[in-house]
């Protein structure tokens, strides 16, 4: 195992409440590291709808979701956060009074005083397409994402879907696998046109085969796939010989671990907290944002923002438990202003 | 103001007064219509608002945007009149609609 990393808080997602977290910490000289699935900050922001605008941020009349990221960004850059991206928390236990060991699925370990758990609707993973009994082929021969190329050399590949993520392992598995099919439900791709066209061109060339239709069946054996039905939209169906298959169909939102966290939740899928802190069950490790519930909950962005304000003031106790904590404010408080860096 | 009808996969109706300019997603959160989960909350960012228009309605209701059709993509078994619900709006030509809600979300 790996060397434990040594902060004041780690914080659970790196969507909008996650970041400004930073900030209300950051004033109390509180140090963090954000751990996200994601391979960028911004959460639903930044994945479901970076380009849609949001209209009821505090004195920002519109937004977009990526607008919205950046300037999140810009605000919380004098605190110096350290981002974990495509990591995913696994495990948290209590060390200490309070101290926490809190383990990723890629092997990472913090020690930290305190937990905020801004993990929204949950940690994004690939949605799984409704194929009877696929689930025993995931992870033999059924793949979301592509973690070693050369393990699909010389195979026949199915890639399905009409995504970045599914032309760009079309164009770079191609060379690698000795058949490589792509396909998708529509004649026409969300993917960058660029992509595209290098897709078309090698279909051209009569390197990779391109299919119309949905995949409705799959043929096989102890979790290794021989084949693919596909359905085509005209009602005739086709089987397709492979050896794996690629599905790309996006990301959905799941709860994951934070379940196995031993929290107190709500209908198994909310932190439950208390309103004067928003800090859970266990002392020391708090919720904001979508992921928590209270009495009057409401799932805005602003209401994150708010309770990400009150847990960083009692997370001071934890972090400082000697100190005494001043309420100031950034307008007028010269300490406050040193942090940010504006005098 | 127009009624619309929602049938689950297994048969079942349930019919709602919806107001013009509203979703068909909207009325069927609002009244608690199962079979629609709508994660984003309307703003056409993911596919679990989906629904089959009934046939007697697809002209009426027309078919999806460019951008509708492309989260469609991420949708549970997508068929030609496909459609997801929070991109119709409810107009008084749309009096009577049907829909039909899909076994399951995506």
């Amino acid at each position: 195992m790996s060397e434990a990393i040594k902060t004041d808080v780690l914080i659970v997602g790196a969507g909008p409440c996650g970041l400004f977290a930073v900030f209300e910490l950051g004033l109390l000289d509180m140090k963090a590291h954000l751990v996200d699935i994601l391979d960028k900050p911004g959460g639903q922001c930044a994945e479901l709808y970076p380009e849609k605008p949001i209209y009821d941020i505090p004195a920002i009349p519109v937004v977009t979701g990526d607008g919205l990221t950046r300037a999140l960004l810009e605000q919380i850059k004098p605190f110096g956060p350290t981002f974990h991206f495509q990591e995913m928390v696994q495990t948290i236990e209590r060390i200490g009074d309070p101290l926490f060991r809190v383990t990723t699925d890629q092997g990472k370990v913090f020690e930290v005083k305190v937990v905020v758990i801004a993990a929204g609707g949950g940690s994004f993973q690939p949605k799984r397409p409704p194929i009877p009994g696929i689930e025993a082929y995931e992870e033999k021969s059924v793949h979301y994402a592509v973690r070693k190329m050369e393990v699909f050399r010389g195979k026949r590949l199915l890639i399905a879907g009409g995504g970045d993520s599914a032309l760009d392992w079309t164009l770079n598995l191609a060379p690698v696998a000795s058949e490589l099919t792509l396909l998708h439900r529509r004649d026409d791709f969300r993917a960058a046109p660029d992509s595209v066209n290098k897709m078309k061109a090698l279909v051209a060339d009569g390197k990779i085969r391109l299919e119309i239709g949905q995949v409705t069946a799959l043929e096989g054996a102890n979790g290794q796939v021989t084949a693919a039905t596909v359905k085509h939209n005209d009602g005739t169906t086709s089987r397709i010989a492979c050896d794996a298959i690629l599905p790309f169909f996006g990301l959905t939102m799941k709860l994951g671990p934070v379940a196995e966290w031993g929290l107190k939740l709500k209908d198994d899928e909310l932190i439950e907290v208390n309103t004067e802190n928003f800090e859970s069950s266990v002392p020391g490790i708090f919720a904001i944002g979508d992921i928590n519930t209270y009495p009057g909950k409401l799932k805005l962005i602003l209401c994150g923002f708010h309770e990400g304000a009150l847990m960083a003031q009692k997370a001071y106790h934890y972090v400082f438990p000697d100190k005494k904590l001043t309420f100031q404010y950034t307008t007028s408080s010269t300490s406050l202003q040193k942090k940010l860096g504006v005098t | 103001m127009a009624k619309i009808t929602y049938i689950d996969f297994e048969g079942q109706s349930r019919s709602v007064d919806a107001e013009n300019g509203s979703t068909v997603m909207e009325n069927a959160i609002r009244n608690s219509i199962p079979g629609i989960e709508a994660e984003c909350g309307g703003a056409c960012a993911c596919a679990t608002c989906h629904v089959y228009i009934d046939e007697a309605w697809r002209e009426k209701v027309g078919g999806p945007s460019p951008m509708e059709e492309d989260m469609l993509d991420f949708g549970f078994d997508v068929r030609p009149n496909s459609r997801l619900s929070c991109q119709i709006k409810v107009t008084d030509e749309l009096d009577g609609l049907v829909v039909h809600t899909p076994e399951r979300q995506a």
